[in-house]
C-alpha cells in the first residue's frame, strides 16, 4: 500500500506539474447523468437552465445514462460517487434500489405537491414503482412504419409486425425478450390480462418463442434507440419499434414517410433517482434540484421540447407547444386518450424475477 | 498474345494486335455492366462495348498523341453516358472513358511490362499485372468506408442516407450544415480539445516507460523474462470491457487520494486518471514494436561508446536511440490511436468533464444519428493525410540533404 | 587484462578472482534492466494487473449469501433437500432474525437480485419478505409484556443483556438482542436503551427458554426466571406459514436448495454457468438446452476470430508484399492509405460499413443496379457472421499488414532470384525460399489481429445481428445491464485463460521477440 501511495504520490506531483488545464473547481456544481442526444437538450431547456439561473448552480451534464448502472454500482463499491442525480429508466432504478444504490425517498414530503392541490404520492399515482424512483416522463415503446412501403392498407395493429403476409420485408425489433415476448403472446390470442400468467410457464415462453420464430427471419434486431429510426428512412425495415419520442422527431422534424402505430404501445417511464453515499449537503441539494425538477409546471414545460408525456397527472392540462415547431403537443402524448386506446403496461416486478432467466433463453434462441 | 508479350522492348513491334482484343475486352466487360444497367440486355451490352472498345482503341493509339487521345476518350464515352442514362450515365461514362483509354495506351505502349525484367515470360507478365490489380482492389477496401463517409458528411439530411437528390447530384441534397454544427457546437469541440489533451499525454507516458523497459528486457540476462512480458502485454489481452470495470476502482480511489492529498480540482485528477488509463492500454504496442527493433540491435555500439567515454545518458540518447527510433516512432503511433480511438474505458473511468470524441460519438451514435460524426470524421481524415503527406515530404527533403539517392 | 599467474584462480585487473568479477558484472547488469523494466513493471502491476485481478476475482467469490444470512445458511448445513420438504421453524426463525439485520441494512433485495441469477422469482421473494418480515414474532412479544410490562422497557433488556452470565443463558437472545443493537446504532443512530427491541429478540429468547426448561438463570433477574417457567406454554406462532403466506415460493424445496448450494462464500457457480452448466444437489448439470448458449458463443468468438485472422492474412499479405517491394516513394504514399482507416474512428468506419452493406446499402444498390441479383433477392452482407467479419477484417488488416511489412523489408530480394537462377519454378521460389522467411510477420500479425478480435464487442454489437456476436457481448451486457459481474468475470477469466493460452503456445513456437509492428 505504501509503495502504491507513494507511486500514485510521485506521479500525481508529475502530472500536477506538467499540466495547464485545470479548471478551477465550482463549490457550487452538481453533475446530473442523462441520456445525451434530445432528451438531455429538452432537460436542460426545461430543468437545468431555470434552475441554474434561480439558485446559482452550476449544472454538469454527463451522458451515461447507458451505463448508469454498472458505474454506480462501480462508485458506491469504490467509495468515491461523482454523481448527484441520475436520470434512468425504472426497471434499471428498480435494479438500482434493490442494490441499495439508490436513496429511499419519501415523495409526500420531499417532492412539491402538484398544482391541483394533490400530494406528490396522489398526483403520480401509480407511475411510483419503486421507493427510489421519482417519474419524470412516460414515454413508449411503439411501432412506425414507412407509409410508402406497407401498400394500401396501412398497419393498425401491432400483430401486423407478425403478419409477413400481408406486410412482406424486414421490420425492426429490440434486441431484448421484454416487449416482444408479450407481443408475441398478444398477437397469438393470448388476453390482454393474461400474459404475465403465460409468460410464467414454460408452455407460454415456448410459444411466444414459437411466435417470434414466424418473423426470426425477417428481423432487424436494435440495440440503441437510433437505430429503428436510421432503419425506417433507409427504407431498410417496413416497420419497426423504437421509443415514440424518435419516431416524432423522424416524422415532425425530419419530415420522413413514415406513420405512427400506437396500438398496444408500451408504457415505460424514465426519471430520477438520487445515488446512495453522497454527502449531506450535496444530498440536499440533489433533493432540492429534484423538488425543483418534478413540479408540476416543470413537467409540462419539458413536453414542449420532446413528445414524451409528463408523469404528473397535474402536468396534463399544461402541456402546450412543441418550442421550434410551433404544433400541439398533446395530440402526440403517448398518454392522449386517441393514442392510448390500446395499451400495454409493463410489469417491473415481474421482469425484475424474470429477467436474467428469460434474457438467457431469449439469448440462446437468437442465436439458434 | 504471348508472342507479342514474348518479343520483348528491343524492336517495337505492331502491337495493334494485341491492343485492340484486349481494349474490346475491356470494353465488352463495360457493356455488360450497362446493358444490364440500362435494361437493354448482357449481350447486347457485350457486343457494342466490345466494338466501342475496339473502335477506341484504334483511334487513339494510331491517330493521337496520349493526353488528346484519354480527353477524348473521356468526353466521347462521357456524352454517350449522359444521353443515355443522364447525370448517372454522365459519370459512369467519364470512368469507363477513362479506363478504356488508359487500358488503350497503356497496353499499346507496353508499359504493362516496364516494371519487369525484360526476359519475364507471358505468365509472369500477366501475373504481375493481376497482382498489382489485386493489390490495388485490397488497397480499396482498406478506403472504401472513408470514400463512403466523404459524401455522406454533406448530406442535407439527419441520416447516414444516400438520398435520391444526393445520388442524382442535385445540390439541394447537399448541404455543409454538419460542418457548421461541428464547428458552433461546444458538445463537439469540448471532446475534441479533450482528446487532444489527452491522447499525446498518454502516449508520452507509455513510450517513455515502455522504450525504458523494453531496453531492460533486450539485456541477456534478464530474471523471468516471459513472466514479464506476458504482464506488460496484458493490457491488450485482457477484454477491454473487463479492464474498464476492474479499471474503475483503482482510478476512483487514486482520484480521491490526488484530490484530499494534493487538493487537486476534480478535472484535473480526471484528467490524469483518463491519461494513466489510456497510457497502460497503450504500452503492450510500445512494448512490442521496440523490443522487435532492439532484437536486431547491435550492442558493441553502446559498449564502443562507453569505450569512448560516452556516459550511459549519453550513450542512450546519441547512440541507441538514432537507431531504434522508428521503432519507438511505430509504436508511439499505436499508443497514439489507442487512446485516441478508444471509447470504452474512458466511458468507465472519465466523467462528463473529460468526454473525448469517441465518446461524444458514442452516444451520438446511440441517441440520435447524425452525420455531424461524419464531418469530424472527414476533418480528421483530410488533417491525417495533410499530417501524414508533410512527413512523407519532409523524409524526402532530409534524404535530399543528406544526398541519399531515393530506393 | 588478466594477469594470468599459474597458481591460484584466475584474476581480473582489480585483483578479485574473475569468476567473481564476472558474477558481480552479470548481477550489476541483472540489476540494470530490472531497474530499466522496474517502473513499467510497477505502474503495469498497480493500474492494471491488481485492478483486473480484483474483478476476476469476484467470478468466485460469493460472500453475499453467507454474510447476510449468517444464521440461516448455519442452520441449512443440516438441512436435507432430498427430504423434499421445506425446513422446519427454527430455520425460518434464524432466517427472520437474519432478514430483521438485512432490511435494515438494505442488504435483502441485493441478497435477491444475487440469487434470482440462479432461480428465477427469488428477486421479488426477498423484496415481498422484507417488507412484511418486521412483524414476525410479533406474538410472543405480545406474550412476553402481557406476563410482565418489564419485558416491553428498553433499559431492562439492556441491562440484561449486560449481566455477566446472560451470553452463557440465553445464547440465542443474546446474539439477537446484539445484532438488534449494532444495527440500530449504525444505521439508525438510535440509542438501544430507548427503543424497545425487535420481535425477534423476543422470538429468540422463547427458543432459549424452551430449548432448556432447567437451564440455570439465577444470575440473571427475576423476571427470567418467571418467563422460563411459562415460557412452555405460550402460544408458538407458525413463522414458516407466515412466510408461505408472503410467498409460496418459501415452501418449495427448490428455493431453499439454492440458498443451500449458494451458502458458501466461494462458489464454482459462475464458472458453471459460464459453460452452460449449473450447480444442483448431485454436483454439476448441464443447463437446460434452451439456456445453453455461452458454449456456443465461445465456439463462435473463436472460429470467427480465426477466420477474420485468415482473411486479414490472405489480404494483407500482397499488400504487405507490395509496400516492400516498391521504390520508397511509392511505398510511402501507399502506405498512407493503410495508415488512414486508423485515423478514422472505430465506430465510424463500422457504421460506414453499415451503410455500405446493408440490404438498401450501398453495395446492394450497385450490384442490383448492374443487374446481377433480383431487386427482392439482395444479399445479406450485414446482421449476420458475414458483416462481422467484413467490418472486423477491415478494422483489424492494418494490424496484420504493418508488422508483416516490417518483417518482409529484411528479406532481400536477392533470395528469390537466386532460387530461380537455379531453376526454382516461381511458385517453388516463393514458397520455399520467400515465404519461410516472413513466417515471423504472419505469426506477430495473427496474434496481433486474433488477440485484439477475440475481446472486441462494439464492432459485432454494431454488424453483427444475431449470428455475428462474441462472447464479449455477453460479457458487456452482464456488465453494464444485469449486473451479474460474477458470471462476468467468470466468461471474462475464461477468455483469458484461452488468450493466454495461445500467447504461451505462440511464444514457444515462435517466439514474442519476434513480434513485429512495423518500424
Amino acid at each position: 500500500m505504501k509503495l502504491t501511495t507513494t507511486l500514485m504520490a510521485s506521479t500525481a506531483m508529475v502530472m500536477a506539474g506538467t499540466s495547464a488545464f485545470a479548471d478551477a473547481h465550482m463549490a457550487s456544481e452538481m453533475t446530473i447523468v442523462s441520456w445525451g442526444g434530445a432528451y438531455s437538450a429538452s432537460q436542460k431547456a426545461a430543468y437545468h437552465d431555470p434552475y441554474s439561473e434561480a439558485n446559482g448552480v452550476t449544472i454538469v451534464n454527463d451522458e451515461s445514462s447507458a451505463e448508469a448502472v454498472a458505474k454506480l454500482r462501480a462508485m458506491s463499491e469504490a467509495g468515491n460517487v461523482t454523481w448527484d442525480v441520475v436520470d434512468v429508466v425504472a426497471a434499471d432504478a428498480i435494479r438500482l434500489c434493490d442494490e441499495g444504490l439508490a436513496l429511499e425517498i419519501d415523495f409526500d414530503t420531499q417532492l412539491a405537491n402538484g398544482d391541483d392541490g394533490s400530494t406528490a404520492s396522489e398526483d403520480f399515482g401509480d407511475l411510483l414503482v419503486s421507493d427510489c424512483f421519482i417519474p419524470q416522463i412516460v414515454y413508449s415503446t411503439t411501432a412506425g412504419y414507412r407509409t410508402d412501403l406497407v401498400g394500401d392498407t396501412p398497419p393498425t395493429s401491432i400483430c401486423a409486425m407478425f403478419d409477413l403476409e400481408a406486410y412482406p420485408g424486414m421490420r425492426s425489433l429490440e434486441k431484448r425478450p421484454i416487449n416482444n415476448m408479450e407481443w408475441a403472446l398478444l398477437c397469438d390470442g393470448v388476453a390482454k390480462a393474461d400474459v404475465y400468467d403465460v409468460l410464467e410457464t414454460e408452455a407460454g415462453q415456448s410459444q411466444a418463442f414459437a411466435k417470434l420464430d414466424t418473423i426470426k427471419d425477417n428481423v432487424v434486431w436494435w440495440s440503441a434507440g437510433a437505430d429503428t429510426p436510421q432503419l425506417l428512412a433507409d427504407g431498410e425495415v417496413i416497420m419497426g419499434t423504437t421509443y415514440n419520442g424518435r419516431l416524432f422527431a423522424l416524422i415532425e422534424e425530419q419530415n420522413q414517410p413514415v406513420g405512427m402505430l400506437w396500438d398496444a404501445q408500451v408504457f415505460d417511464l424514465d426519471g430520477w433517482i438520487i445515488p446512495t453515499g453522497l454527502s449531506p449537503e450535496r444530498e440536499a441539494r440533489a433533493l432540492d434540484y429534484v423538488k425543483f425538477a418534478t413540479d408540476t409546471q416543470r413537467l409540462a414545460d419539458q413536453a414542449m421540447y420532446i413528445s414524451y408525456g409528463p408523469a404528473r397527472a397535474s402536468s396534463a392540462p399544461l402541456v402546450g407547444q412543441h418550442a421550434t415547431l410551433g404544433i400541439d403537443m398533446a395530440q402526440h402524448m403517448p398518454t392522449d386518450p386517441e393514442n392510448a386506446k390500446n395499451t400495454f403496461l409493463y410489469n417491473y416486478e415481474w421482469w425484475a424475477d424474470y429477467r436474467d432467466d428469460l434474457d438467457a433463453k431469449f439469448q440462446a434462441w437468437l442465436s439458434q | 498474345m504471348t508472342t507479342t508479350a514474348l518479343k520483348g522492348q528491343t524492336v517495337a513491334p505492331n502491337l495493334m494486335g494485341f491492343t485492340l482484343p484486349v481494349t474490346a475486352a475491356f470494353g465488352a466487360f463495360f457493356g455488360l455492366l450497362a446493358g444490364q444497367a440500362t435494361g437493354a440486355g448482357a449481350l447486347l451490352g457485350i457486343i457494342v462495348g466490345a466494338a466501342a472498345g475496339a473502335i477506341i482503341a484504334y483511334v487513339l493509339v494510331t491517330m493521337l498523341p496520349y493526353k488528346t487521345g484519354r480527353l477524348t476518350a473521356i468526353a466521347a464515352i462521357g456524352v454517350l453516358g449522359l444521353l443515355i442514362g443522364g447525370m448517372i450515365g454522365l459519370i459512369v461514362g467519364v470512368l469507363s472513358g477513362a479506363a478504356l483509354g488508359w487500358c488503350a495506351y497503356w497496353v499499346h505502349t507496353g508499359r504493362y511490362r516496364a516494371s519487369m525484367p525484360p526476359y519475364a515470360t507471358a505468365g509472369q507478365v500477366l501475373w504481375h499485372n493481376t497482382f498489382k490489380f489485386i493489390c490495388g482492389a485490397i488497397l480499396f477496401f482498406l478506403i472504401a468506408p472513408i470514400v463512403t463517409i466523404i459524401p455522406l458528411s454533406f448530406n442535407a439530411e439527419n441520416f447516414f442516407t444516400f438520398t435520391p437528390e444526393m445520388l442524382s447530384l442535385d445540390p439541394a441534397g447537399f448541404s455543409l450544415k454538419h460542418y457548421r454544427d461541428f464547428f458552433t457546437n461546444d458538445d463537439w469541440l469540448r471532446p475534441l480539445k479533450n482528446s487532444v489533451i489527452i491522447a499525446p499525454f498518454a502516449t508520452i507516458i507509455s513510450v517513455s516507460l515502455g522504450t525504458l523497459a523494453a531496453i531492460g528486457l533486450s539485456q541477456s540476462h534478464v530474471p523471468f523474462r516471459r513472466a514479464i512480458m506476458a504482464i506488460l502485454i496484458s493490457p491488450m489481452i485482457v477484454p477491454l470491457i473487463i479492464s474498464a470495470t476492474g479499471m474503475f476502482f483503482f482510478y476512483s480511489q487514486m482520484g480521491l487520494f490526488m484530490e484530499n492529498t494534493f487538493g487537486m480540482s476534480k478535472s484535473l485528477s480526471g484528467y490524469i486518471k483518463v491519461i494513466l488509463a489510456h497510457a497502460a492500454l497503450g504500452i503492450p504496442f510500445v512494448i512490442i514494436t521496440v523490443t522487435a527493433t532492439l532484437v536486431g540491435f547491435d550492442h558493441s555500439l553502446t559498449r564502443a561508446a562507453a569505450n569512448m567515454g560516452a556516459t550511459p545518458t549519453v550513450t542512450f540518447f546519441r547512440v541507441q536511440m538514432p537507431l531504434i527510433l522508428p521503432g519507438v516512432i511505430s509504436g508511439a503511433l499505436f499508443a497514439f490511436i489507442t487512446s485516441f480511438d478508444e471509447v470504452v474505458v474512458v466511458l468507465f473511468v472519465g466523467a462528463a468533464a473529460q468526454k473525448t470524441l469517441p465518446w461524444q460519438m458514442f452516444t451520438g451514435l446511440r441517441e440520435q444519428i447524425s452525420p455531424t460524426i461524419l464531418a469530424v470524421a472527414t476533418i480528421l481524415v483530410i488533417v491525417s493525410i495533410l499530417l501524414l503527406t508533410t512527413v512523407e515530404l519532409l523524409r524526402r527533403r532530409s534524404e535530399r540533404l543528406r544526398g541519399l539517392s531515393p530506393t | 587484462m588478466t594477469d594470468t599467474s599459474n597458481s591460484g584462480p584466475v584474476l581480473a585487473a582489480d585483483g578479485r578472482p574473475l569468476k567473481a568479477s564476472l558474477n558481480r558484472a552479470l548481477r550489476r547488469q541483472k540489476l540494470r534492466a530490472m531497474l530499466l523494466i522496474a517502473p513499467l513493471l510497477i505502474f503495469i502491476m498497480i493500474t492494471f494487473v491488481v485492478p483486473i485481478g480484483q474483478m476476476l476475482f469476484r467470478s468466485v467469490e460469493n460472500q453475499i449469501v453467507s454474510d447476510v444470512l449468517p444464521r440461516t445458511t448455519q442452520m441449512l448445513v443440516e438441512w436435507d433437500a432430498s427430504s423434499g420438504d421445506a425446513p422446519d421453524n427454527t430455520v425460518f426463525a434464524a432466517l427472520t432474525k437474519d432478514l430483521m439485520v438485512a432490511v435494515e441494512k438494505k442488504q435483502h433485495t441485493r441478497l435477491g437480485s444475487r440469487l434470482n441469477y440462479e432461480t428465477t422469482g427469488v428477486s421479488s421473494l426477498f423484496r415481498k419478505s422484507g417488507r412484511k418480515v418486521d412483524d414476525m414474532g410479533e406474538g410472543y412479544t405480545d406474550q412476553f409484556v402481557a406476563l410482565d410490562p418489564t419485558w416491553a422497557d428498553p433499559v431492562f433488556w439492556a441491562d440484561l443483556m449486560e449481566a455477566p452470565s446472560a451470553a452463557d443463558a440465553l445464547p440465542q437472545t443474546t446474539d439477537a438482542y446484539n445484532a438488534f443493537a449494532s444495527t440500530i446504532i449504525s444505521e439508525d443512530e438510535k440509542d438501544p436503551r430507548a427503543e424497545q427491541p425487535w420481535h425477534t429478540v423476543y422470538l429468540s429468547l422463547h427458543q432459549d427458554l424452551t430449548a432448556d426448561p432447567a437451564a440455570d438463570v439465577s444470575g440473571l433477574p427475576a423476571e427470567v426466571a418467571a418467563a422460563q417457567a411459562v415460557a412452555g406454554g405460550f402460544a408458538s406462532e407458525d413463522l414458516a406459514a407466515s412466510y408461505i403466506k408472503i410467498d409460496k415460493d418459501w415452501g418449495t424445496v427448490e428455493t431453499w436448495q439454492t440458498i443451500q448450494t449458494y451458502s458458501p462464500k466461494f462458489t464454482n457457480g459462475y464458472f458453471l454457468n459460464a459453460v452452460d452448466m449449473q450447480k444442483s444437489p448431485d454436483g454439476a448439470e448441464w443447463r437446460p438446452e434452451d439456456q445453453q448458449i455461452y458454449l456456443t458463443l465461445f465456439v463462435r468468438t473463436m472460429i470467427m476470430s480465426m477466420t477474420i485472422t485468415i482473411s486479414c492474412i490472405l489480404l494483407g499479405y500482397p499488400v504487405a508484399w507490395l509496400l516492400a517491394n516498391l521504390p520508397m516513394r511509392q511505398a510511402n504514399l501507399l502506405m498512407i492509405l493503410v495508415l488512414l482507416p486508423f485515423w478514422t474512428s472505430l465506430l465510424v468506419r463500422t457504421s460506414a460499413w453499415k451503410v455500405l452493406l446493408q440490404q438498401q446499402g450501398v453495395i446492394n444498390d450497385i450490384v442490383v443496379w448492374l443487374g446481377l441479383v433480383a431487386d427482392d433477392n439482395r444479399l445479406a452482407l450485414i446482421n449476420n457472421a458475414t458483416g462481422t467479419i467484413i467490418a472486423m477484417t477491415h478494422i483489424l488488416l492494418p494490424f496484420m499488414i504493418l508488422p508483416l511489412y516490417s518483417v518482409m523489408k529484411t528479406i532481400p530480394p536477392a533470395y528469390l532470384r537466386a532460387a530461380k537462377s537455379l531453376g526454382a519454378t516461381n511458385w517453388t521460389a516463393f514458397w520455399r525460399v520467400y515465404f519461410p522467411q516472413s513466417v515471423p510477420g504472419i505469426g506477430a500479425g495473427s496474434i496481433l489481429v486474433f488477440i485484439l478480435s477475440i475481446g472486441y464487442y462494439i464492432t459485432p454489437e454494431i454488424v453483427g445481428g444475431t449470428k455475428g456476436v462474441f462472447i464479449s457481448n455477453r460479457i458487456a451486457y452482464h456488465i453494464s445491464s444485469s449486473l451479474n459481474w460474477g458470471l462476468a468475470a467468470a466468461l471474462g477469466a475464461i477468455l483469458l485463460a484461452v488468450v493466454l493460452l495461445l500467447y504461451w503456445a505462440y511464444d514457444r513456437i515462435v517466439g514474442i521477440d519476434n513480434v513485429k509492428l512495423g518500424g
